[in-house]
């Protein structure tokens, strides 16, 4: 009961409670747009390697290839981390 | 044991003027050297006779210029780019000399991790594509040729258009500036954070912690040595980036 009530008159203002929720959907936001781009930066460099040890002749062509992949699959992952600043800091 | 509070972010990313009552701050210094330096390095090497061997200083800048040529250039636009060599060569060396103060000691701030020289850098490559574009098919043949790409059924083209739309003319440019700048930034905030935590370590009272300060610190050495590889690898990518769309800009079968 004691602890219910130290509880009770503990409670978060709203300005609290609003920077509270920032900072776990900050948390939230980041983690979750880092599921995709993981998964897929990992297939595609796979796939790369992949291909690379079969022909290598054709490396180079297939790791320039590989980097513009990386770099359009990466870009989702890092506005995940722009919103996640956005709400920490912003 | 320790309570540890991570630093205001503007304190880590926005800097004094150096000068009292006179807008210049380190990042516009960087940005200034950055582009001296490049200059200064090519007025230098093209100084020197081309028909000995070259040596020193324009052995460097010819690695350079090549590395630009082929790796870039060749790789995405063919032949025809040549053209474009020097100003995807002036690009990729103004990001490289920018990001790279992010490691260098007394910098230790990425010019590219303020959002204002990405957005520059990608608002001037969406001219200039859209531009090169219009210029080699014609205002309706660009237009026809981005946003209704053949080989689509007919009726595709209510779902195929706006797509196309949104992801040539509004998603390129803010990709290509929130690339840069999100990965110079993450790279900078990772840096501080490793330093502040093994400076915290280092200094605890409690003598049991000292040692563990160790860890932070081995991380950071590495963040570094990765940071001087982000570094080189965002500039490669923005300036290939440039060349594959102007390259699409220009023959739109490609």
């Amino acid at each position: 009961m004691e602890a219910i009530a130290r509880l009770v008159a503990a409670e978060a203002t709203p300005a609290e409670l609003k920077n509270n929720a920032a900072a776990a959907s900050a948390g939230y936001a980041y983690g979750l747009a880092a599921i995709g781009p993981g998964i897929g930066i990992g297939y595609l460099v796979g796939k790369s390697v992949e291909a690379m040890a079969r022909q290598p002749e054709a490396a180079g062509m297939v790791r320039t290839t590989m980097f513009l992949g990386i770099a359009f699959t990466e870009a989702l992952a890092l506005i995940g981390f722009v919103v996640f600043i956005l709400l920490k800091f912003a | 044991m320790i309570a540890l509070e991570f630093p205001e972010i503007n304190s880590i990313l926005v800097w004094k003027d150096i000068f009292p009552n006179f807008p210049f701050n380190k990042v516009a210094l960087i940005a200034v050297l950055a582009t001296l330096i490049s200059a200064t390095i090519f007025l230098l090497a093209v100084r020197q006779s081309h028909k000995e061997a070259p040596k020193g200083i324009r052995n460097f800048a010819e690695m350079i210029v090549e590395f630009v040529e082929d790796g870039i250039v060749m790789q995405t636009m063919g032949k025809d780019g040549l053209a474009w060599t020097p100003f995807l060569l002036t690009m990729f060396m103004f990001i490289y000399l920018c990001n790279v103060p992010g490691i260098i000691p007394f910098f230790q701030m990425p010019a590219t991790a303020r959002m204002a020289v990405p957005m520059f850098l990608a608002l001037m490559v969406w001219v200039i594509y859209n531009v090169t574009g219009i210029k080699h098919q014609g205002v309706g043949g660009y237009l026809k040729s981005t946003l209704f790409p053949p080989g689509v059924p007919k009726a595709l083209y209510i779902l195929v258009t706006p797509i196309e739309f949104i992801s040539a003319i509004i998603v390129r440019p803010f990709s290509l500036a929130v690339r840069l700048f999100a990965n110079m930034m993450a790279g900078h905030i990772l840096l501080v954070t490793f330093a502040l935590l093994s400076e915290a370590l280092f200094q605890a009272k409690d003598k049991v912690l000292i040692p563990v300060g160790i860890l932070p610190f081995l991380m950071l050495v590495f963040l570094t040595s990765f940071e001087v590889l982000v570094a080189f690898l965002q500039a490669y990518i923005f300036a290939m980036l440039t060349a594959v769309y102007i390259g699409g800009a220009t023959h739109p079968e490609h």
